[in-house]
């Protein structure tokens, strides 16, 4: 059922890019895309009853039931780069508006 | 009429895939993965060259990878090496920010004038904000958290810094350094690493016992360099987007 709701986010995000025309709302939608791929990453790993992938004073031997840590690895790594591509996005979208005065791609260059 | 059509893509792709993943035998329902058919299972027992037994927490000792945080004992020890490529893109990313936005050198005031209070509130916090980051990226594989984490929140404290007082200006000049040092250590380390054991970010210190402050090799030290070295580059865009051209 979550697995469902993060297609759904995706698709919802992969909408926003295909329609929109204002640059904050492209990187808006392509944040949203990117965190329904996340939790659809993260659901793939999850196993019913399962305890946090870490040794404590708690769970305290490898004999337990865990969840699946290799997802969650690599989402830290696609989380990272998407605050990277956001705050390039961001930059780029700052030069824009210094230039343009509009963040409205259809009303560039009519000046 | 575009609407529509993007509508009727997004609705038809999404099928498709809800479609796909339903008939594939390989996909297990959400909550149904059975952990011993994967890879995570060598991940979760340290035995991914074979034969180390049940891990115990504060028994167990000289483990393959000594971390009590599995999700730390991949990201910065099994698969260090695409961390190594992950902060080389963060780096390309503050670096191109930089770029775009370097020109400008005066700060963005503030709509209001902060009072005495809150200066000083603010540098209170700003202290407990960030010795959290550092403990966090120490603590990485004991606990939740690590590196990442410890340097988002070391820069959050130099955002709070720059939200609370219109004078303030970090000293950008002191994050290039500590940035370029952390990043030039983290190769180093990996040279060390392939002179010792013949691999490249290879572990070549002991290992300890799972569960204590000083053990798992390598991965603290990886963790608080990768947390400065996030924190620095946080800390530099955010003081490139708060700064405007002019003066």
């Amino acid at each position: 059922m979550l697995q469902i709701a993060a297609i759904l986010l995706m698709m919802l995000g992969l909408y926003g890019l295909l329609t929109n025309r204002n640059i904050i709302k492209i990187i808006l939608a392509l944040n949203i895309l990117e965190i329904g791929l996340n939790i659809f990453i993260i659901s793939i790993g999850f196993v019913r009853g399962g305890n946090a992938p870490i040794f404590s004073s708690e769970t305290t031997s490898s004999a337990l039931i865990f969840v699946d840590p290799l997802p969650q690895a690599l989402v830290l790594t696609a989380i990272v780069i998407g605050v990277g591509t956001t705050a390039l996005g961001l930059a780029f979208a700052k030069q824009i508006y210094a230039k343009y005065h509009t963040f409205e791609l259809d009303e560039m260059g009519e000046e | 009429m575009k609407k529509l059509l993007a509508f009727v893509f997004v609705i038809v792709l999404g099928a498709l895939i809800v479609n796909h993943l339903n008939e594939n035998s390989l996909f297990t329902g959400f909550g149904d993965a059975v952990l011993a058919d994967r890879v995570s299972d060598s991940y979760i027992n340290r035995d991914v060259q074979g034969g180390q037994g049940e891990v115990i927490f504060g028994e167990s000792q000289d483990l393959e990878s000594g971390a009590a945080n599995t999700v730390t004992a991949i990201v910065a020890d099994y698969r260090s090496f695409d961390t190594l490529g992950e902060i080389t893109v963060l780096f390309i990313s503050s670096l191109g920010v930089a770029l775009l936005l370097g020109q400008s050198k005066k700060r963005i005031g503030l709509e209001f004038r902060p009072n005495f209070m809150l200066k000083i509130g603010s540098r209170a916090l700003f202290a407990i904000i960030l010795m959290t980051g550092v403990f966090i990226s120490i603590h990485g594989h004991l606990t939740p958290g690590g590196g990442f984490p410890g340097g988002a929140m070391i820069a959050s404290s130099v955002l709070l810094l720059y939200l609370a007082d219109d004078e303030f200006r970090a000293k950008m000049r002191g994050f290039k350094v500590l940035e370029s040092t952390m990043g030039v250590l983290y190769i180093l380390l990996g040279v060390v690493g392939l002179f010792i054991t013949g691999i490249f970010l290879e572990n070549f210190i002991d290992n300890g016992t799972l569960g204590s402050l000083f053990s798992a090799g390598m991965i603290p030290i990886i963790y608080v360099i990768i947390g400065l070295k996030v924190g620095s580059e946080i800390s530099s865009v955010i003081d490139h987007f708060l700064s405007e051209e002019g003066a």
